[in-house]
């Protein structure tokens, strides 16, 4: 066991903050909750492929750098602290390029990773359903052969960054008359084709977070086509390994968390001892969180991939960021509902931004009670129910 | 990074668990809990033999020249197993803080028999008024007396005393001194030892000392130093009561999670209903959260890091999570588990015990508070 980072590592880790304080000095940005998810900066996004820091697990050949799980581990972990607007290239260099890099043909491979790469292609996920949601395999949406293209027909929900994506990732049904599992496919949707509209929705925080997408007869080429035909849902199980991988699921609103520990400094707040002991306890688990992502990270750079560990990680991790909301909001007291608009907000209005927007936490990328089933069954042998 | 076990601590904790699977079953835990001496001289003499006693020191005293992360994976496998016995008082308490704050005349003359199973240490922490660890006003007063001094005072919850070869005893020099330590011979006239009733069924023992004579060479710690080492003691034992914590935990959700494969209700194994499976994907993330947090810390203090916070955070999480673990796998277990004839009550008195000692959740969090300069 070893808890520790080279001095390689170290390095790495000092140059991603230089750069990160650079971008905030030059006021490029300023650190948010869930910037991740929803901070799109397409010129950020260029800044960090410059450096080579998208894609950077992959093989030199697709535009990768070749480097190691855990660069990559201290590359996201910074980004989160300073709370970068990393949306654009954050589902492709996370999971969809893994995906292309796993299951795609070696055309797809060329055409798409380095342009991810590049910071040149952004995608989305088009995996839930209105009737397909912890259920994924009862998906509904269509793609019927016809020629060299699928014709698609359907809707997926929830997709995040949909009226930034170049294109999706999207599951659809190949064989009606199969199996549920066994009748998915997986394929890479231009966003412009013909057919294809985006609806936002507005979540809880006020926010377009996600949109509806509506496929009607849209015409995908073959090429397009990850993996084998009716394969897809196994591979989306894989490919969910790692959207649960990182540590973004515990670090989503660590601006935050900063920020009320200063805010509880520089209020005189620190002599409370019930203040004193929540925001010790905050960091206890804050840190429990980090040590079950660290060893997702771990178990993925000895070669395996992560199933229940980061099962377990996530659901954890977005428990925790729904108490670090919560313990900010009473700290805050009737401030704590002031939203970012108002006069008089403290911390820009982060606290009830994040305890509305963290219900979605244990909700996205499989809830807690499907995380939990995971667990269950691969971590501990238990038997179906 | 890497949070797996090197090959020799896979090693290692595989002779640890086949030794102890057999040489310390249930009924030996139970049959030693209720004896007075509390341990087998037998088993004792087998664990020094395996190098157990000295796997954290270093070769020169005939030790294994082994990490305190080393000794980690060991505790752990102890904590499963329940080893009964002066492991932790010879090894943790009395052994490693001789190693840090003795003289090499004095890590001579003390660790090769303790190494060599012939001797046992322990260390007297506690005073009657004192509910945590830190800065506590030390009332067994050591006065200069000729070449040596004079120790006079109680101390209470020291581990294995009616074992011990030689106690380690914090002292104050003086009201405007620190703290000293010293190792007293426990044989030495004045000193008596009344046992106590606990939880955990360990054998605590109220120290009495009254003007027992001790010569200076046995003083490890002047006033100097002596805080510090005691602090440092404290974080040791700390990180490795939490190490066979994780090993009590580990076991407990082993078990519980065999018995709900097994146990059937309404025609089906019990396991099979979420509900159960939920609770037992909660028990295991709170397992795996002790686990690395404790290692963590054994990781730092073999690394010589400075470490306040992660002891504490480790301590904080294992001591509540091991609460939770036992509270669920009591659930799941059903009546049956809370009966003397069923073996989950090895593990929830001793977890609970665990947790009052060396700073309960709340002073370690407070620990926390300060590490975040808060």
């Amino acid at each position: 066991m070893d808890f520790g980072f080279t001095e390689e590592q170290n390095r790495f880790r000092e140059e991603v903050r230089s750069f990160l304080e650079e971008e905030i000095r030059e006021g490029h940005w300023q650190p948010a909750c869930d910037a991740w998810i929803q901070g799109f900066d397409p010129a950020f996004t260029r800044r960090v492929s410059e450096r080579g820091w998208i894609g950077m697990i992959w093989p030199r050949e697709y535009g990768g750098q070749g480097r190691s799980h855990i660069d990559r581990l201290i590359l996201t972990e910074e980004m989160l602290r300073y709370g970068a607007p990393a949306a654009c290239h954050w589902f492709a260099d996370r999971q969809v390029g893994g995906a292309i890099l796993s299951f795609g043909s070696e055309e797809l491979k060329r055409e798409f990773l380095p342009r991810i790469a590049r910071g040149e292609a952004y995608f989305g996920l088009g995996m839930s359903e209105p009737g397909a949601g912890s259920d994924l395999a009862s998906l509904q949406t269509r793609a019927v052969e016809d020629g060299d293209y699928y014709v698609l027909d359907g809707q997926k929900t929830w997709t995040s960054c949909a009226y930034f994506a170049h294109y999706f990732d999207v599951y659809a049904r190949t064989d009606p008359d199969a199996p549920k599992h066994r009748g998915i496919s997986e394929f890479i949707v231009d966003a412009t084709l013909p057919g294809l509209s985006r609806i936002p929705m507005t979540d809880i925080t006020g926010t377009e977070a996600w949109s509806d997408l509506f496929f009607d007869s849209v015409r995908v080429h073959k090429k397009y086509l990850i993996g084998e035909k009716n394969r897809g849902f196994y591979q989306v199980l894989h490919q969910l390994d790692y959207e649960r991988s990182g540590l973004e699921r515990i670090m989503g609103n660590y601006p935050l968390f900063e920020a009320i520990v200063q805010f509880t400094k520089e209020n005189g707040l620190s002599g409370d001892p019930l203040v004193r002991s929540k925001l010790a306890q905050l960091q206890v688990e804050f840190e429990v969180g980090r040590l079950l992502g660290y060893r997702v990270t771990s178990v993925m750079e000895e070669g395996r991939t992560p199933n229940w560990e980061s099962a377990m990680s996530k659901a954890y991790s977005t428990e925790f960021e729904k108490r670090l909301a919560n313990v900010a909001m009473e700290i805050l007291g009737p401030y704590g509902q002031l939203m970012p608009e108002s006069r008089l907000v403290p911390l820009r209005g982060m606290a009830p931004h994040s305890y509305l927007g963290s219900k979605g936490y244990s909700l996205q990328a499989g809830t807690t009670e499907i995380l939990r089933n995971v667990l269950a069954a691969r971590g501990l042998g238990l038997p179906g129910s | 990074m890497k949070f797996s076990l090197t090959e020799e601590q896979e090693m290692l904790k595989k002779t640890a668990r086949d030794f102890l699977s057999e040489k310390c079953p249930r009924a030996f835990v139970r049959q030693t809990e209720e004896s007075e001496v509390g341990y087998s001289r037998d088993l004792w003499q087998e664990m020094a033999e395996l190098g157990w006693m000295g796997l954290a020191f270093p070769e020169e005293y005939g030790g294994g020249g082994m990490s305190f992360l080393d000794l980690a994976v060991l505790l752990e496998e102890m904590g499963r197993a329940c080893l009964p016995g002066p492991f932790f008082s010879t090894v943790v308490l009395g052994g490693l803080t001789i190693q840090d704050a003795g003289s090499m005349e004095q890590r001579q003359r003390y660790l090769p028999p303790a190494i060599r199973g012939e001797s046992i240490l322990s260390m007297a922490l506690y005073e009657p008024d004192v509910r945590h660890y830190d800065a506590p006003p030390i009332t067994v007063e050591a006065t200069p007396d000729g070449e040596g001094y004079r120790l006079s005072g109680t101390t209470v919850f020291v581990p294995d005393a009616h074992l011990s070869d030689h106690l380690l005893c914090v002292t104050s020099t003086g009201p405007e001194d620190g703290i000293a330590i010293f190792a007293v011979d426990a044989g030495s006239a004045g000193i008596s030892y009344s046992p106590l009733s606990t939880i955990g069924g360990d054998k605590l023992f109220e120290v009495s000392l009254d003007r027992v004579s001790v010569p200076r060479s046995n003083m490890l710690a002047g006033p100097d130093r002596g805080r510090r080492t005691v602090q440092k003691a404290l974080e040791r034992a700390a990180v490795a009561r939490c190490c066979e914590v994780v090993g009590n935990m580990q076991r407990v959700l082993d078990m519980t999670v065999d018995y709900a494969r097994e146990r059937k209700q309404f025609d089906r194994p019990i396991g099979s209903f979420q509900v159960i499976q939920h609770y037992c994907a909660e028990m295991a993330t709170d397992v795996d959260g002790a686990r690395f947090c404790s290692y963590r810390a054994a990781w730092m203090l073999s690394k010589g890091l400075p470490c306040s916070s992660e002891v504490a955070i480790a301590k904080v999480w294992t001591g509540e999570a091991s609460r939770r673990v036992l509270d669920r796998a009591h659930q799941i277990h059903g009546a049956i588990g809370v009966t003397m004839e069923h073996d989950l009550h090895f593990y929830t008195r001793r977890a609970k015990a665990a947790e009052l000692v060396f700073g309960g959740a709340d002073y370690h969090r407070e620990t926390v508070a300060r590490e975040m300069r808060l």
